[in-house]
C-alpha cells in the first residue's frame, strides 16, 4: 500500500520522519511539553570544540580573518563625544567555502551524515544555508536537495533568493523551488521520506555546535591581536542559531564579560507567509519577522526541540532599518574596500551605532560578513524594491516604513540602532510557553528550564508568571 | 508543436497542494493560490511544452510535472543603478 502523502498525513508522521532522518531521538531529552535537557542534547552530538574545528578544517570552513575597520572607527569618532568611539573589528566570514558563516552550521551535519551512512542530505532554507549545505555535501560526496521558498504566485522572486537558488545548483544540488507558504515544512518531510536522506535542519544540535567555532576563534584572535577579549560582539539575529552558537563558542573559550548583542532589520508590519508581502522585503533574513518570533518561542521549527535559543545568551537586542544597512554596506565598500552582502552587514550597522556610546579603548566585534554579487548586492535589492513601487530616497531613517519606503541616511550620525526592551521579549516568551502548556501544570523543572532559557532567575520567572 | 528532445535540460512545474489542500492558517492572499513546485532536470523522454513529462534531476531522482521551460537560466543581476548610493563615502559628502 502506498503511503498517504496528503498535507495532514505527512505532518502527522513528523516525529518518525525526524527520528529516521537524523538518528537522534529527542524523546531522550524531553522533560515536559516545554522543558528539555538542553545541555545534554548539545553534548549528545558527541563532538568537542576541538573535533568541530578539525572537521571544519577538512572542508574549507573557519579560521577566517578578523579585520580592524580603522576608517569606520575614525568616522565614528568624528561624530562622537570626546573619548568615545570604540574600535570596530569584523570577522570576514565571507571567506568560508560558500561565502558565509552558514558553512560552519552545515559542516558538522555533513560530517555526521557520512558517518551515519546516509547517501544525501536535505535542508529547507531560502538563505545562505542552502549554498552552505550544498557546498559541504559536494565536498563529502553526498547528494543534496535544497527545499526553497522562491517565488510569489506570479512566479516573481526576490533577486537575493534567486541568487541563492543559483548558488545551490552551482554546487550540484537539486533545488525544489516553491511558492510562498509555510508548507515548505511539509515538502521537506515528504522529500525526507521519499529519499531517506539526512535532515540537515538549521536547528539541530549539529548545526548550532558548528557555529561555536566562530565565537571560539573571535576570543583567540582578539587575545592575539589586542591582548584581551572584546567588550561586545554584535550578532545578526533571525532564527537564533548564529547568536546561540557564537555565544556558546565564546563561553567555550572562557570569555565571561563580553556583552552579546543581537541585531535585526526592522520589518515590522510585513507578514512572512503573505504572497503579497513576500517581494516587498529587501532583506530575506536577519529581520524581525524571524528574529522576534524565534527569540520569544524557539520551538517553532522543523525539529522537535530547537538547539538555537537566543534569549539564553542575549544581553541586548537592537533593531536597524533597511536603509541604514544599505548605507553602511555602501560605506564599507567605499571606505574599507570590502564589498560584502547587505544581510551580512546588519550587525555592522548596529555596531557602528553602538561604538559611538562606547569608550575609545573599548572593542566591538562584528562577527560576520557574507559574499555579494548579482542578486545579493545592495544595488540589486534597491533596484528591485524601486521596481516594486517602494519609495527610495535619502533622508532621516526614522521615516523608514517597511514595505513602503526605504530611507538611506544622509549622514553617518543618523544611523542609530534602537534598543529593544529585552524583558518584554522574555515575558512574551513566558506567555508563549503558557499557551503551549498551562502555567498551572508547570513543575519546578519547568520553571527552572524557563529561567535558564531566558537567562533569568527562577524568582524572576515566578514574579512574572503569565496571567 | 515542436518536440523537445530527450536529454534536454528543462524546468517542470507541479501543483503540490491545491488551495483546498493547503495548510489551515494562511493569509487570505496566500490561501487562494495553489502551492507550486518548479524543479530542473534532464528530460527522460521527448516531450512538448505544456505537457506532462518526467525528468531526471541533477542528483538522479525521477520527477514528473508540466514542461515549462527549455534550458532554464538565471538572469538576475545588479539591477538599475541607484543614484542615491553613488556619493556615499566619497568626497562629495561627509560621513
Amino acid at each position: 500500500m502506498s503511503r498517504d502523502i496528503s498535507y495532514e498525513a505527512v505532518m502527522a508522521r513528523k516525529n518518525e520522519i525526524m527520528k529516521s532522518s537524523m538518528q537522534l531521538d529527542y524523546e531522550d531529552f524531553i522533560l515536559s511539553p516545554i522543558a528539555f535537557d538542553y545541555e545534554r542534547m548539545m553534548t549528545a552530538t558527541g563532538y568537542t570544540i576541538e573535533d568541530i574545528i578539525r572537521i571544519q578544517q577538512d572542508t574549507k570552513v573557519g579560521n577566517t580573518p578578523l579585520y580592524e575597520l580603522k576608517n569606520f572607527t575614525k568616522a565614528v569618532r568624528a561624530i562622537s563625544p570626546k573619548g568615545k568611539g570604540a574600535r570596530i573589528f569584523v570577522k570576514d566570514e565571507a571567506a568560508n567555502a560558500s561565502g558565509s558563516f552558514k558553512a560552519r552550521r552545515a559542516s558538522i551535519s555533513a560530517y555526521d551524515a557520512v558517518k551515519k551512512g546516509y547517501q544525501g542530505m536535505i535542508a529547507a532554507t531560502s538563505g545562505n544555508y542552502g549554498a552552505a549545505v550544498a557546498s559541504q555535501a559536494a565536498q563529502r560526496r553526498l547528494k543534496c536537495i535544497i527545499v526553497q521558498e522562491l517565488y510569489d504566485s506570479r512566479g516573481v522572486g526576490q533577486p537575493e533568493i534567486i541568487e541563492k537558488a543559483r548558488a545551490c545548483e552551482a554546487y550540484g544540488a537539486e533545488v525544489l523551488k516553491l511558492t510562498v507558504g509555510p508548507e515548505l515544512f511539509y515538502m521537506l518531510l515528504k522529500t525526507l521520506e521519499e529519499t531517506g536522506f539526512f535532515n540537515a535542519s538549521l536547528y539541530t544540535p549539529f548545526g548550532i555546535r558548528g557555529v561555536e567555532s566562530l565565537g571560539f576563534e573571535i576570543a583567540q584572535q582578539c587575545r592575539h591581536l589586542i591582548g584581551r577579549e572584546p567588550d561586545a560582539v554584535v550578532i545578526t539575529n533571525a532564527g537564533g542559531g548564529n547568536l546561540t552558537g557564537t555565544a556558546r563558542g565564546l563561553r567555550a573559550a572562557n570569555v565571561k564579560a563580553t556583552r552579546i548583542i543581537a541585531c535585526s532589520v526592522d520589518l515590522t508590519g510585513l507578514h512572512m507567509a503573505s504572497d503579497r508581502d513576500f517581494n516587498l522585503k529587501s532583506f530575506t533574513t536577519g529581520h524581525t519577522g524571524f528574529g522576534i518570533p524565534f527569540s520569544t518561542w524557539p520551538d517553532r521549527v522543523d525539529v522537535p526541540r530547537n538547539a538555537a535559543r537566543p534569549l539564553r545568551y542575549m544581553d541586548e537586542y537592537h533593531l536597524v532599518t533597511q536603509g541604514e544597512v544599505f548605507y553602511i554596506t555602501e560605506l564599507l565598500t567605499k571606505i574599507e574596500g570590502l564589498e560584502r552582502g547587505p544581510a551580512g552587514n546588519i550587525s555592522l550597522t548596529a555596531a557602528v551605532s553602538m561604538a559611538r556610546e562606547m569608550d575609545e579603548d573599548q572593542v566591538i566585534v562584528v562577527q560576520e560578513t557574507e559574499y555579494t554579487g548579482a542578486g545579493k548586492h545592495h544595488n540589486s535589492q534597491l533596484s528591485f524594491a524601486r521596481d516594486n513601487g517602494i519609495e527610495i530616497r535619502r533622508g532621516d531613517p526614522a521615516d523608514d516604513r517597511p514595505g513602503r519606503t526605504i530611507i538611506i541616511p544622509d549622514h553617518l550620525a543618523q544611523v542609530r540602532s534602537k534598543q529593544q526592551d529585552i524583558d518584554h521579549l522574555r515575558k512574551s516568551y513566558l506567555g508563549n510557553a503558557a499557551a503551549k502548556y498551562p502555567v498551572s501544570n508547570w513543575s519546578e523543572k519547568d520553571v527552572s528550564f524557563l529561567a535558564q532559557d531566558i537567562n533569568k532567575t527562577v524568582g524572576w520567572v515566578q514574579s512574572n508568571l503569565p496571567k | 508543436m515542436t518536440l523537445v528532445p530527450k536529454g534536454t535540460w528543462v524546468e517542470i512545474e507541479k501543483i503540490v497542494l491545491t488551495p483546498e489542500q493547503r495548510a489551515s492558517v494562511l493569509p487570505d492572499e496566500t490561501r487562494k493560490v495553489p502551492y507550486v513546485l518548479r524543479v530542473s532536470g534532464f528530460l527522460l523522454e521527448s516531450g512538448e511544452l505544456g505537457k506532462e513529462v518526467s525528468v531526471k534531476t541533477i542528483i538522479g531522482r525521477n520527477l514528473s510535472g508540466t514542461l515549462k521551460v527549455v534550458n532554464p537560466s538565471f538572469s538576475h543581476g545588479f539591477g538599475k543603478t541607484i543614484p542615491e548610493l553613488l556619493t556615499i563615502g566619497t568626497d562629495k559628502e561627509e560621513h
